[in-house]
């Protein structure tokens, strides 16, 4: 048996490091630190849902067949394509996703990752206006006001309140995970008091939004000193019911919000009552918060990208963060999903320089949000074949968008039997990076660390970055023979 | 309280802990097809319809209909708006148009929700093969 400390968890963009994995005969028997998912994904990476060999597509059914075969057939498949597209790279190591941009290069394709659907509007919006950020610790340190707008962290990177913001003792600010305790507390002991006393508790008759938010007049702890946290959300999300304040917005409005609180913020009146279901005067409120910090910052997710105005929306958030600057000091930081997805934009912006969406079918790199994006490539059916590796589009993108996908040949690359790999026609098992692989991955705040190898692959499986330099090398391969043929007279 | 048949919403979807945990246990997993073969309603749009927390129901929008578990949201009222965490069933009814920048419309599509106690939620296998043929 071997304690492993300081691990970093492959999953979401927090890339906690402080995973400590006991392993017993090339098995992690258990995990500690972790959250649900690092836990469901540290315990499921053995389960039966595991591609065991190579398989490939034969009269409709999938069959195992050798991993050559399989290169080969992959490589035979990108070789013969005008124009793939080679999606993914987000939950492997940028050593990998380098043969990637190289394999890219080499066939033409679309090269695109998981930010176009997830953070390429904010990456169109960091360059419309640039970004004020800074790194977690910073953050951690000092933040004494947070503002998570359109995400909801309890759910999508559950340890992000617990090791970078609220509830964790920073340098200069303190944990205010006591205070929301006792707040738990008191409430839990309203009711206990109520049922003592064998009151029905007071039936609310049902609230409409605009009802509600009559009740939800910002409380005075939001003036209070030491850290405070707003939550911005169309719904009460977990993360909100831990806020000191938590702000519904109608569904889409989030630009109009935004731009509320940036006239207020400039002392301007508002002629109207309400905002995007926001009274102003609670928005006065909120924008005196906003001022009197000491140190704030908005962290956003899907809720601003994947809803109408998509990058504008990013557009303005930064650009309210660049008017509270002249107040007081404001920062804002995206959420970023899948782990080394920062990593995957980097690897790209290195590469190519362009961080997402990169077409090589001219031979040299353009970038156009719209036309070499793959989503939009999918859509208007122009590909005539896909790689995809390290993510999972059969389950995150619109129906149209995969049934265009396997009209055409469909190489996946993953160790689980994912819904792309049940739709595939070469799929190719590959270890987990960041258990049974090494490497290097990028955080949200675009901090490199370390990931590492926890146990062995089981025999025979390859790593993301050997399958690619495999298929690499038998593409050219391919190509060096069929340029022979049409050269011989 | 008026029952309707059909109730106009607008459909968003979105991470919850459950389907987080689900994916990492694999796509083929119980856990993933309770955690997205499912939606969250309005407790009053449930009552509209006249269902209850477990009920079968049919959303559809121009690109799809999937039948999914209709689950009362604990949190808080959303009136007129229906979650459906992200996952391949999510998927059949979203709006694909990216207005030309790359991102299909994932929060705020147009739906229409109905009672569908006849009709079965489908497991992931039998989605892919209904909807892409394999």
């Amino acid at each position: 048996m071997s304690v492993i400390n300081a691990v970093t968890c492959p999953i979401c963009g927090c890339l906690c490091d402080d995973i400590e994995v006991t392993v017993v005969n090339n098995e992690v028997v258990k995990v500690k630190n972790g959250c649900a998912v690092c836990e469901a994904k540290y315990m499921g990476y053995k389960s039966e849902h595991r591609i065991r060999q190579p398989l490939v597509r034969k009269e409709g059914k999938l069959v195992p067949v050798s991993m050559d075969e399989a290169i080969h057939k992959a490589a035979e498949i990108l070789a013969n394509a005008n124009y793939p597209v080679l999606y993914g790279w987000s939950s492997t190591n940028c050593e990998a996703q380098r043969v990637g941009v190289e394999l890219a290069e080499e066939v033409g394709g679309v090269l695109d990752n998981t930010a176009v659907v997830c953070h390429g509007p904010s990456l169109m919006g960091t360059q419309e206006v640039g970004i004020p950020t800074s790194t977690l610790g910073q953050i951690r340190h000092r933040a004494d006001l947070i503002i998570y707008w359109g995400c909801d962290p309890w759910s999508a990177h559950p340890r992000h309140l617990e090791r970078y913001t609220t509830f964790t003792e920073g340098r200069f600010e303190d944990s205010e995970w006591k205070s929301y305790i006792n707040k738990v507390k008191a409430v839990a002991g309203k009711k206990k008091l109520l049922s003592a006393q064998r009151v029905e508790p007071h039936k609310k008759p049902h609230e409409t939004v605009a009802e509600s938010l009559i009740f939800n007049k910002p409380p005075e702890t939001l003036q209070k000193e030491g850290r405070k946290l707003i939550v911005v959300d169309v719904r009460k999300s977990m993360t909100a019911e831990m806020a000191d304040y938590f702000i519904q917005v109608q569904p889409g409005k989030d630009y109009e919000l935004m731009q509320a609180i940036r006239a207020l913020i400039k002392d301007e009146e508002l002629d109207v009552e309400q905002v995007a279901g926001v009274p102003v005067d609670y928005l006065r409120e909120v924008v005196d918060a906003l001022i009197s910090c000491k140190f704030g910052v908005i962290f956003f997710g899907m809720g601003l990208t994947q809803s109408a105005g998509k990058f504008r929306n990013i557009e303005v958030a930064i650009s309210l963060i660049r008017d509270l600057n002249s107040r007081t000091k404001f920062l804002i930081m995206p959420m970023r999903g899948h782990f080394n997805v920062s990593g995957a934009n980097i690897v790209s912006a290195w590469q190519t320089g362009y961080a997402f969406g990169v077409d090589f079918s001219l031979g040299y790199p353009r970038y156009n949000p719209g036309e070499t994006t793959s989503m939009d490539v999918l859509l208007r059916g122009e590909s005539d074949a896909t790689l995809v590796i390290a993510a999972d589009p059969g389950a995150t993108f619109p129906k149209k968008a995969i049934q265009h996908m396997v009209k055409h040949p469909l190489i996946v690359i993953d160790p689980h039997l994912n819904a792309t790999a049940m739709l595939g026609d070469v799929v190719i098992p590959s270890a987990f990076v960041g258990i049974e692989v090494s490497g290097t991955a990028y955080r949200m705040d675009n901090v490199p660390l370390p990931l590492k190898k926890v146990v062995e692959p089981p025999e025979g499986i390859l790593t993301d970055e050997e399958i690619l330099k495999k298929i690499l090398e038998e593409v050219r391969i391919i190509k060096s023979k069929r340029d022979e043929k049409t050269e011989a007279p | 309280m008026m029952m309707q048949q059909k109730l106009r919403v607008t459909l968003i979807t979105g991470r919850t802990i459950e389907q987080g945990v689900g994916k990492e246990y694999g796509k083929s997993s119980p856990e993933y097809y309770e955690a997205c073969s499912m939606v969250y309603m309005d407790a009053e749009d449930m009552k509209k319809l006249g269902i209850k927390t477990g009920a079968h129901v049919l959303v559809r929008t121009p690109q799809g209909s999937v039948v999914l578990r209709a689950v009362k949201y604990p949190r808080s009222a959303t009136p007129g708006l229906i979650y459906i965490p992200y996952g391949p069933w999510a998927n059949v009814v979203v709006d694909d148009s990216t207005t030309s920048i790359g991102m299909p419309t994932f929060k705020g599509t147009p739906a229409e929700v109905e009672a569908a106690p006849d009709q079965p939620v489908l497991s992931i296998e039998e989605l892919l093969k209904k909807e892409f043929g394999r």
